[in-house]
């Protein structure tokens, strides 16, 4: 028989420039290095972090140093660059204060459901049967109720306070992660390569890690991106309803329910931080869209 | 290829692997049975099954390829992954080189693995799409204790064998190879672990024509290289009979006809053997077929018929078809010459008017 397969390996030895390995990561950053509106978000989220961080070197006054004489000021007042609040407090100062319990609010429980529905989701995904029937009826439960609602439900009952906020949105954002995990995994469940490495003589453990794991991951990590900004607001709501941090506490959300009452009086600065609010979600989108399309390796 | 590990120089004379001897078959299959049970109602009870493969059994020696043809859903691929541990069997016997696997006093899977690999049909969804193909193929000698750059040494050794530069290939991801190339890489993948039997599941059935005649040549070069079994698994009967040295033809889930390649497609003995063969295509316009050989699908396998199960379908039923199951005999007599079908007209003496006297 002649062999068809020598003309093949012409392509295979024609000169072509050497690709060094690159793993997925490198990959990633790959593609969004061009995508400057992803770059921006990113640089914008971590400034903001940054400030928040750094508020005690970084804000100009106390937070918390009323001034009965400089109550309200306007947008632009020597001193006081975006003006004051309803009790002389620099709206500045607050701000950058106000992003520490906020931006908590937004990364630290997504972080936290993160880890426990994405555990929960590919553990119901991979074995799929009684253990998937278990854990997704569950979740169900939650599911039945409204997010704000719930939010307000768990809230209610624990009571205010930073940690049981932060436990709050926790709960409330697991079942959600976890119907996202557990999809993903359940569809890379049923591929081929996941039985050509079981025929290796893998462990379900190191298949779930160099398999599962990577293909599960992007979906995972997208969603939890856009729920940050989702977490922020519901913070904002909750603190808003008088449900989470208590005054004087410097937060995005309480200053805006504070002041609420001044908005006749001075309607920009009361925007202040629903501005801070607004950018900070779209900023949190944005990054998760251009997070989205960087991690399809099809690209 | 200075980097080529020792265990790609061996020889094909002589296999160090070998436990059986010569004359002991690579596997003997005997009387495996798989039946997926079908649930409904509320109390998701048992209520039917599929019988997928039923009381198959047969056997495969060294060096030699048994090719396995048969409709869709006859249950080739249930018995590929039947003989993979993928899916438990229900009943029966895989005695690999001598020994049992599984159960107990059998090999360990572990050892299994290592013997017997398979190559998926479907190029696309067998490789990691997030994985770089050097790392995909690298992954199984890493499972079993190699150190990563060893491992990736034996990538690398074998992507060559297979025909693809370790250097430009090795760092792409799936989507950026063509369907070729991709079973390329499973096949270098399933030889990473230094199997002696290659199950290959419908493994150039998606290829072009062109594609598929150089991953073939592919494969036997293979075969000698690293002195492989293959089951090759495949519904193109051409292929079967240019790769394969024995033929075993299936339907609804059993053995209908086993034999040497040459006997079965120049003397088929079963009736529907000599249907499927009638369903090839030939070269000369003027033997066009006109009527379908076979007319419609095969019979449910959750019901197959009473009987022999194509009698449905045989023009040449009798009453005794429908009563009696023509059994394939001998089917574990390890003779590589042996030709045999189970069908009541090959029988003497089992009632058909037809059958030999």
């Amino acid at each position: 028989m002649a062999n068809v397969f020598a003309g093949s390996s012409v392509a295979a030895t024609a000169p072509k420039p050497v690709v060094q390995s690159r793993g997925y990561w490198a990959s990633v950053w790959r593609r969004m290095r061009y995508d400057y509106v992803t770059l921006f978000c990113l640089a914008l989220i971590l400034i903001i972090a940054l400030l928040a961080i750094l508020a005690p070197e970084v804000a100009p006054m106390d937070p918390y140093k009323s001034s009965m004489a400089h109550r309200l000021k306007p947008i632009g007042y020597p001193g006081h660059w975006l003006g004051t609040d309803e009790q002389g407090r620099d709206m500045l100062s607050r701000l950058i204060y106000g992003g520490r319990v906020s931006l908590a609010m937004g990364v630290v429980p997504v972080a936290l459901a993160t880890l426990i529905g994405g555990l929960f989701g590919v553990t119901a995904g991979y074995f799929g049967g009684r253990v998937n029937m278990a854990i997704m009826r569950f979740m169900d439960i939650f599911f039945a109720f409204p997010s704000v609602l719930l939010a307000v439900a768990i809230s209610g009952s624990l009571g205010g306070g930073v940690v049981n906020q932060l436990l709050t949105l926790t709960i409330v954002l697991i079942p959600p992660l976890c119907r996202v995990a557990e999809t993903a995994a359940s569809q890379v469940r049923t591929m081929d390569f996941v039985d050509a490495a079981r025929s290796t003589g893998a462990s379900t453990l190191s298949i779930v890690f160099s398999h599962v794991l990577i293909n599960v991951l992007s979906p995972i990590l997208v969603y939890a991106s856009t729920l940050v900004s989702v977490s922020i607001i519901l913070a904002s709501g909750l603190s808003f309803l008088g449900l989470g941090v208590s005054p004087p506490t410097a937060d995005w959300g309480l200053m805006l329910s504070t002041l609420r009452q001044s908005i006749y009086v001075r309607p920009l600065v009361s925007a202040i931080p629903g501005v801070a609010i607004l950018v900070t979600s779209v900023a949190f989108n944005l990054l998760s869209d251009g997070l989205r399309q960087a991690m399809d390796v099809r690209q | 290829m200075s980097e080529t590990p020792a265990s790609l120089r061996r020889l094909a004379a002589q296999d160090p692997r070998d436990r059986g001897g010569p004359a002991q078959p690579m596997l003997i299959v005997q009387g495996l049975r798989k039946y997926f049970p079908i649930r409904a109602g509320l109390l998701n009870r048992r209520v039917a099954e599929v019988k997928a493969v039923d009381d198959v059994s047969f056997f495969v020696m060294k060096g030699e390829t048994l090719g396995i043809v048969g409709e869709s859903g006859c249950g080739k691929s249930t018995l590929a992954r039947l003989l993979m541990h993928l899916t438990p069997k229900d009943e029966g016997a895989v005695i690999l080189d001598g020994e049992a696997v599984g159960g107990a006093g059998g090999v360990p899977l572990d050892g299994l693995r290592r013997s017997l690999q398979m190559v998926f049909q479907d190029s696309s969804s067998s490789l990691n799409p997030r994985l770089p193909i050097e790392q995909s193929i690298a992954y199984g000698p890493r499972v079993q204790g190699a150190r990563p750059k060893a491992a990736r040494a034996r990538a690398r050794a074998l992507m060559e064998k297979v025909g693809l530069n370790p250097t430009l290939f090795g760092p792409r991801y799936p989507h950026e190879m063509s369907g070729g190339q991709k079973q390329r890489v499973n096949i270098a993948r399933a030889l990473s672990l230094d199997p002696r039997l290659l199950i290959l599941d419908e493994a150039v059935s998606a290829l072009d024509k062109s594609v598929e005649a150089q991953v073939l040549n592919l494969l036997s070069d293979l075969k000698k290289q690293f002195n492989l079994t293959y089951i090759f698994i495949s519904h193109d009967l051409h292929v079967v009979r240019y790769i394969s040295d024995r033929v075993m033809v299936m339907y609804l889930g059993q053995v209908v006809e086993i034999g040497p390649s040459e006997s079965i497609y120049e003397a088929p003995k079963h009736p529907y053997t000599r249907a499927l063969l009638a369903c090839r295509l030939t070269m000369d316009p003027r033997e066009r077929v006109d009527a379908a050989p076979l007319a419609g699908d095969p019979p449910s396998p959750v019901r197959p018929p009473p009987g022999c199960r194509f009698h449905t379908r045989c023009a040449f039923a009798e009453d005794v078809c429908k009563r009696v199951a023509p059994r394939l005999d001998g089917a574990l007599e390890l003779s590589a010459e042996s030709h045999l079908a189970a069908c009541h007209m090959d029988k003497a003496g089992s009632g058909h008017s037809r059958a030999m006297h």
